[in-house]
């Protein structure tokens, strides 16, 4: 007996689905609490540097490096951070959204724009929509070490010290909560300073330098941007967990709301069938 | 009772010592330091070496570090301590190569280098349209089943 043969093959492919989906969200789920540990564990470095930061602000160095200099903008550097893969919901696609708004702002302002992108679909993207990259860096996987990411970074900071950019963006998602995730825009350089932000100590002071001042303002300030784009990054992966475990987890709803509906109609062409038969042999016995 | 400063010392992967001390040293550039609280504001790089920290009550704990850069401040004191070794032509030899995969990707693609924000937008609202459907559609199957 054959009955809804077809459905029955549907059903069956929509739980195999549902299998991947559902086990795809417990993944994303154990992922995503690590990538949140990480993701504060990075926290400290960052809040540190920030602070030596300020305080450099407020010293009186006798030298001015060119990282704090706001020069007139003819070119800017965008570096964008997105994820590998997908199913991660409408992440990548409202980080582009916000990358879109931005370029077409510098472009209406005649600024040029050269890229950098982090990750696969940001690749793919900008593959399809034109936009010169000066350099890409993708597959950094789930834990990425902050020596992955120097290469691509190295680019765009050499371009801002030669003079070929005047401003450097940052652009990923930042974790709300796990529900939530904003792509959000930091500038990077020149270096904006809030000279209200931290104890201001009221008298001219300045740091002893060894070996002097320029090497180390020099690494200090390399060490500042690094870790800021390797926060992103880290925080970016967060968010794709995050949005992939609440993507998969209504995919995994969504199939089994499919497959008790197809349960239905696969139930109700079986009884119909059976009431047939029936009928078929209670009139075929009334008939003899 | 003696004097102590607080100390951090961290990684940009994670935070490796936080807390009180009364000595510090560490492998600057220009030989190694030892700092005392109330010592002058200093910046300096660091070599690979150990941070030797003397805490509260007379301890004594190491950490290697390869790196990194060591802020003095008089009550407090911050090692930016580098998770790997760095070196001038490792990080070059790394610029290069991203550089290169943008160029070979750009050429496999070949795109030109203007951004086409009309393709990208129009693209963007149809994947946006998308996902808001989706939204509503399940909204109305929820609100459709109880």
């Amino acid at each position: 007996m054959a009955i809804g043969k077809e459905i029955r093959t549907q059903i069956k492919s929509v739980q195999n689905t549902q299998k991947i989906t559902s086990a795809m969200e417990m993944v994303a789920a154990s992922k995503m609490r690590k990538a949140q540990e990480r993701m504060s564990a990075t926290r400290p470095y960052a809040d540190n540097i920030k602070r030596v930061i300020s305080h450099l602000a407020h010293s009186h160095p006798e030298y001015k490096h060119p990282f704090m200099e706001i020069r007139e903008v003819k070119r800017v550097g965008l570096i964008v951070i997105s994820t590998d893969r997908g199913l991660c919901g409408g992440l990548n696609t409202n980080l582009f959204k916000a990358a879109t708004l931005a370029m077409k702002d510098w472009m209406s302002s005649e600024f040029e724009i050269d890229v950098c992108v982090i990750g696969q679909k940001g690749v793919g993207f900008f593959k399809r929509h034109g936009g010169k990259i000066v350099s890409q860096k993708t597959h950094i996987g789930d834990t990425p070490k902050i020596e992955d990411l120097l290469g691509s970074i190295k680019v765009m900071i050499d371009a801002f010290s030669n003079g070929e950019i005047d401003q450097l963006h940052l652009l990923h998602n930042e974790f709300v909560n796990t529900m939530t995730q904003t792509p959000t825009r930091h500038h990077l350089l020149p270096l904006q300073v809030d000279e209200s932000e931290g104890e201001n100590l009221g008298y001219h002071w300045d740091y002893i330098y060894e070996p002097d001042a320029k090497d180390v303002l020099d690494e200090t300030l390399m060490r500042y941007v690094e870790s800021l784009v390797y926060q992103g990054v880290v925080e970016n992966i967060a968010c794709e967990q995050s949005a992939r475990m609440v993507a998969m987890k209504a995919a995994t709803d969504n199939a089994g709301d499919l497959i008790s509906d197809l349960e239905l109609v696969y139930n109700k062409a079986r009884q119909a069938a059976i009431t047939q038969e029936l009928s078929e042999i209670v009139s075929g016995a009334a008939a003899v | 009772m003696s004097m102590t400063m607080h100390v951090n010392i961290v990684s940009a992967e994670e935070e490796i010592f936080s807390g009180t001390v009364e000595q510090v040293h560490a492998p600057a550039v220009m030989g190694e330091v030892g700092i005392y609280p109330r010592h002058t504001q200093m910046l300096t790089r660091l070599k690979p070496g150990e941070v030797r920290i003397i805490r509260e009550g007379g301890e004594e704990e190491f950490y290697f570090i390869s790196g990194g850069i060591l802020e003095v401040q008089p009550h407090i004191v911050t090692v930016l301590a580098d998770t790997a070794l760095r070196a001038k032509d490792v990080d070059e030899e790394a610029a290069q190569e991203a550089k290169r995969r943008a160029e070979q990707s750009l050429q496999e693609g070949g795109n030109s280098d203007e951004f086409d924000v009309a393709a990208a937008e129009s693209q963007l609202a149809e994947a946006i349209a998308m996902l808001r459907t989706v939204e509503h559609l399940r909204k109305k199957l929820k609100g459709g089943r109880s």
